[in-house]
């Protein structure tokens, strides 16, 4: 499973020169805020292509309205892959009955994600079934649409407006869902200019009115090259409960490969 | 009158007579702008369309209900609950129907959850390969069925694909629904003839403004204000969509929004009609029939109307909340106002008839009527102030306004009145009317001589009647709070009738531990409870994460139908065999059952789309489950019983599981009947308080005493009367006794006073002095009476029970009070002949 917005992207060499020139500049003016938009977009996809594969921990932290706490940690390996959405397995270490209870993903662009959950205390691989992308992710304010990888087809976007948040400047912009069955009518976010990152994010439920804002910190760079942020936080503006995610450290290039996202690698993974 | 005596206070009074006729310019001025200010408070006034406005913060049922809430999904609702002419819900057409509005019902303002027999989520495996779970819709099922790829969800179900179901696919997807316990006698009944959509709403709430400042908590609070009229705009508007769009369903709405509308717009209609009722017609033609002077009928509503205004104005002041029960205040209001003109015009009249100029009638005027309307306003003033030891907080606004109200309807009567009098062209008739005299004189002779039987029938006859005050029963319904010409009571009734109740119990059951729901021993202590409850005649459905659960396990064993059961009696049965076999760590069997249940909802959990998720029966960290119960309209007195039954069963049978029961019908339970004690204290106190000012004013300790007994009979017999005919007494009663205490003694003080004055003044013995008791005030009592009578009766109009019934109630004591005043006080001072005589002596001397 994917955690983090904008990751992979279909890399080709014709649509990188197009989107760096989108945000050139002298080309700004000509452009119509649609266009901007996904340029925007396609820039931070470029910006977070050929990591390869990747390990990092998680704790969540899950609060009620009544500010009660429950923690949940999961260990989470994710592979890039070209030309479609990407592979990610999360292995649950807590709470303890669910422990070893592991999660297999594979997103696709189109049509639904492939998605299996090994249940330890049965031994065996279920298969379920995947349409639901805008159900909470293990009781949490995350939906699983909010966790998946950030693809550019699913959206179309429009550049609204330039702003600042916390003195860096950001561009922002409207996404619309393509993909069916999302829970949203739309989300805005709040990308920065100068590395691409996704500061906040707004969405908004199908009667347009603001639902949750996710915003990511403590952001570190790894390989030179991938921002990663080690904090997000969800908060429901209207049922008053929250969720944060604490990142420990990633790993890159640990030499997954696509036998360790199948069926078979699920009940291995311990 | 010339000859009276001139006492300190008669000097001031005097003084304060001239004053206003000297400078009645200036009085009128000065009293119209006082009565502005304090109306200006009005613009301060928001109505507040929510039934927790019932209960004070610190209620208990109300704070387990709030953590329930908050640990929980909030359970605010709009029900649309739907019934096929032709009588069937498994139609194409309906299905349609039904699966338009769940979508629609999405648009709702605030909504959070919608549920309905389509999108009912399913579980089942594929024929294919019975590890693969499905989840989906009840529309979907054929689809994913025959496409396990698909992506059908349910806003994705088209018209085509309801088109293309087949007679026996339908069938199928009936069965499917009826043998589902969530949805059976919940969203659906037995007979499929009658089903239900049901909106969940998050509205924001008093709560949330904790922490806010400045514009964001005005904004916020206009939020709060706003919200359930928008809803209820919403649900209306749809409501209309639907039936044009399918006339074959018919549309009925209830639920706690509804619910919480109906509180606000019930009160609001009957302002709207009864108040003009009362200002445009009971009252000036009351008051014409009373004075025969065209400007005082016309002053005297001016009067009122400033009361009105000025008590509307000074809740605004006082930050007060419109709410049901404030909505009464112009009626009662006008009802008190009437009688302090009454008493000032008719003397005002009187003497210039007799041949007084005008400033000398009004000067006298207020010499003599100064005290007792001073001394009855307070008694009354008491009496609503007795309303704050209710629980309710609505009733404590209603008390406090119309006590402003008085307070300025007597302020006004000594200044405004007078000073406009003077101002306005006075007729006066020469003809005095003798004839109510005549009746009085002649009713007083009937007293006098028939004292030795009417003493002994009168109590006789109270007795009985208040034998049947037993008879009452607390009770505190909210849905019959509203008469049957309010939607919301008809469409409730209705669904109690035939799909399910809106009386609902919340039990949160908590294990104490993280994950501790997953316990066998816990899913055994929900299901007993489940069942136990079920076996109870109230209770039309419980909801149990048990029955989600052994739904899960069948699926999670290829939906074989043995293994609809727990994970661990399903052991029985052949399912789970893999936790036949020994494990290898030496993990014990329960811990494994344990963890195979999580892992269960975990995966189940995964599968949900946004607004079906577990959030309104688990908590965060699966530690409690909350069971909802659905009753039958019971009587919140069988509410209780219930609530007191199941706690009894679970101290009994799950000594270490803790349990928090609540909901609205069981707030409004506990709140009446508590509301009820405090304001027999409230009025006890009350009692005592104004028999003391009585016994001073009246400078008799005897009399005070003897007081008592004209002003507790009456609400006595009251209730008996209430015992007889109605029998349930809820939170609008509880408030009548200390209400008509406040109005019930101003005759006690007005037949008292003339009396001891005949008696000190005069020298009469006791018989004359009864005799001039009723000559001088019993006819205005009467009228004024009457005037109170209908009044209150015009409240009784209300569709609000609440209100109306505190009319009705209010009416009927004050019709009492007047009887008992004219036909059982009178012996009863009669009676004390020898002794009477030693005590009046020296106060004689003292007046």
């Amino acid at each position: 499973m994917r955690l983090t917005l904008l990751k992979s992207t279909i890399l080709k060499p014709a649509v990188l020169l197009l989107s760096l020139a989108a945000v050139l500049p002298f080309n700004l003016n000509a452009e119509t805020p649609e266009e901007k938009g996904l340029a925007i977009a396609k820039e931070a996809k470029a910006r977070n292509v050929g990591w390869g594969d990747s390990e990092a921990s998680m704790e969540m932290i899950l609060r009620n309205k009544a500010g009660r706490e429950t923690i949940r940690k999961v260990r989470s390996k994710s592979l890039e892959i070209q030309d479609d959405g990407d592979k990610g397995l999360s292995i649950f270490d807590e709470p303890r009955d669910v422990k070893g209870t592991a999660f297999l993903s594979f997103t696709h662009i189109q049509g639904n994600d492939d998605q299996w959950l090994y249940l330890p205390a049965l031994k065996r691989v279920k298969r379920i079934s995947s349409s639901n992308k805008s159900g909470p992710w293990m009781g949490s304010e995350f939906a699983n649409e909010d966790l998946t990888s950030f693809e550019i087809e699913k959206y179309d976007y429009k550049f609204l407006r330039e702003d600042e948040v916390d003195g860096d400047k950001v561009f922002v912009t409207e996404l619309y869902p393509k993909y069916k069955n999302s829970g949203y009518s739309k989300s805005i976010s709040w990308i920065d200019q100068e590395h691409y990152r996704v500061r906040k994010i707004e969405y908004f439920d199908k009667q347009d009115k603001l639902l949750k804002v996710m915003t990511f910190s403590d952001y570190r760079l790894y390989l030179d090259k991938f921002w990663r942020a080690h904090k997000q936080l969800m908060e429901n503006v209207q049922t008053g409960k929250s969720t944060t995610i604490n990142w420990g450290e990633y790993k890159f290039n640990v030499g997954l490969t696509d036998k360790d996202f199948n069926k078979s690698s699920l009940k291995r993974a311990k | 009158m010339t000859n009276a005596n001139h006492h300190h206070e008669n000097n001031k009074t005097v003084k304060f007579g001239h004053f206003i006729v000297n400078h009645k310019w200036l009085v009128l001025f000065l009293s119209i702008a006082l009565s502005f200010l304090a109306a200006f408070g009005a613009s301060f006034l928001e109505i507040k369309t929510d039934y927790r406005v019932f209960f004070s913060e610190d209620n208990p049922q109300m704070l387990a209900f709030e953590d329930i809430q908050d640990t929980y999904d909030k359970a605010d609702n709009v029900m649309f609950v739907l019934t096929p002419k032709d009588g069937k819900v498994f139609t194409k057409q309906t299905l349609k129907t039904i699966h338009w509005i769940t979508e629609e019902g999405w648009k709702t303002p605030y909504a959070t959850r919608v549920d309905s027999i389509t999108n009912y989520q399913h579980t089942w495996v594929t024929p294919e390969d019975e590890d693969y779970m499905l989840v989906g819709a009840l529309l979907c099922i054929p689809d994913k069925t025959a496409d396990i790829d698909s992506e059908c969800e349910h806003e994705g179900v088209t018209e085509q694909m309801i088109d293309s179901l087949t007679p026996q696919q339908i069938e199928q997807l009936s069965e499917i629904i009826l043998h589902e316990p969530q949805l059976l006698n919940r969203m659906i009944n037995p007979d499929k003839s009658v089903t239900a959509v049901n909106v969940t709403v998050q509205i924001p709430s008093d709560p949330d403004l904790e922490g806010l400042e400045g514009k964001a908590r005005a904004e916020k609070q206009a939020e709060i204000l706003t919200a359930v009229p928008k809803i209820t705009a919403f649900a209306r508007d749809l409501r209309q969509r639907i039936m044009e769009r399918d006339p074959n369903i018919e549309v009925r709405m209830t639920g706690v929004i509804m619910m919480n509308n109906a509180f606000a717009e019930t009160g609001q209609n009957d302002m709207m009609t009864l108040t003009p009722l009362m200002l445009f017609l009971v009252i000036p033609i009351a008051l014409f029939l009373m004075l025969r002077s065209i400007s005082g009928t016309v002053s005297s509503v001016f009067v009122i109307i400033f009361s009105i205004v000025a008590a509307m104005g000074g809740a605004g002041w006082l930050g007060i909340y419109m709410t049901g029960p404030l909505f009464s205040v112009p009626t009662i209001v006008a009802t008190m106002a009437v009688a302090d003109s009454v008493h000032l015009l008719v003397t005002f009249l009187q003497n210039m008839r007799r041949g007084m100029n005008k400033n000398d009638a009004m000067v006298e005027s207020l010499r003599i009527n100064m005290m007792p309307i001073f001394l009855t306003s307070v008694t009354t003033i008491i009496g609503f102030l007795t309303m704050n030891f209710s629980e309710v907080p609505p009733l404590r606004d209603l008390g406090n306004t119309v006590a402003v109200g008085v307070a300025w309807a007597f302020f006004l009567s000594v200044t405004f009145l007078p000073a406009i009098m003077l101002i306005l062209p006075v007729k006066h008739t020469i003809n005095e009317d003798n004839a109510g005299n005549r009746t009085m004189d002649k009713l007083a002779d009937f007293v006098i001589t028939k004292r030795r039987i009417l003493l002994p029938t009168m109590a006789a006859l109270s007795i009985a009647i208040i034998a049947f005050l037993p008879k009452n029963d607390l009770n505190d319904e909210f849905v019959k709070y509203f008469d049957e010409t309010i939607d919301f009571r008809v469409d409730s009734d209705y669904t109690a009738d035939n799909l399910t109740g809106l009386y609902v119990m919340f039990y949160s059951v908590k294990s104490g531990q993280q994950d501790g729901i997953h316990e066998s021993k816990f899913l055994d202590t929900i299901e007993a409870f489940s069942a136990y409850a079920k076996q109870q005649p109230e209770v039309l459905h419980v909801q149990s994460y048990g029955d989600v659960m052994k739904r899960l396990n069948k699926s999670m064993n290829g939906d074989k139908n043995p293994c609809y059961e727990l994970p661990k009696q399903s052991l029985d049965t052949g399912c789970n065999a893999v936790l036949q076999e020994p494990d290898e760590e030496g993990v014990d069997l329960n811990t494994r059952i344990r963890e195979l249940t999580a892992q269960y909802t975990l995966m189940y959990e995964t599968s949900l789309p946004r607004g079906m998720d577990l959030n309104n029966q688990l908590n965060g960290d699966k530690s409690s489950t909350r069971m909802q119960l659905s009753l039958k309209n019971i009587s919140s007195k069988e509410v209780i019983v219930l609530e007191e039954k199941f706690a009894a069963w679970f101290k009994q049978n799950a000594p270490g599981i803790e349990i928090s029961a609540s909901s609205p019908a069981i707030m409004f339970s506990h709140v009446g009947q508590r509301n009820i004690y405090s304001m027999i204290e409230g009025t006890a106190i009350a009692l005592i308080l104004i028999s003391i000012i009585l016994g001073i004013a009246l400078r008799s300790f005897k009399l005070g005493l003897l007081s008592l007994i004209p002003n507790i009979i009456p609400m006595a017999v009251a209730f008996g009367i209430w015992g007889i005919f109605k029998g349930q007494v809820g939170m609008g009663l509880s408030v009548v006794m200390g209400m008509t205490l406040g109005i019930v003694v101003d005759d006690t003080v007005h037949f008292l006073s003339k009396y001891l004055r005949a008696r000190r003044e005069k020298n009469m013995d006791q018989a004359e002095a009864v005799r001039y008791a009723f000559h001088t005030v019993g006819m205005a009592l009467t009228v004024t009476t009457i005037v109170l009578v209908l009044g209150f009766l015009v409240l009784g109009m209300s569709h609000y029970v609440m209100n109306s019934e505190m009319g009705i109630m209010t009416a009927i004591t004050l019709a009492a009070a007047l009887i008992i005043d004219f036909l059982l006080l009178p012996p009863l001072l009669m009676l004390f002949k020898q002794s009477e005589k030693v005590v009046a002596e020296p106060v004689g001397e003292n007046a």
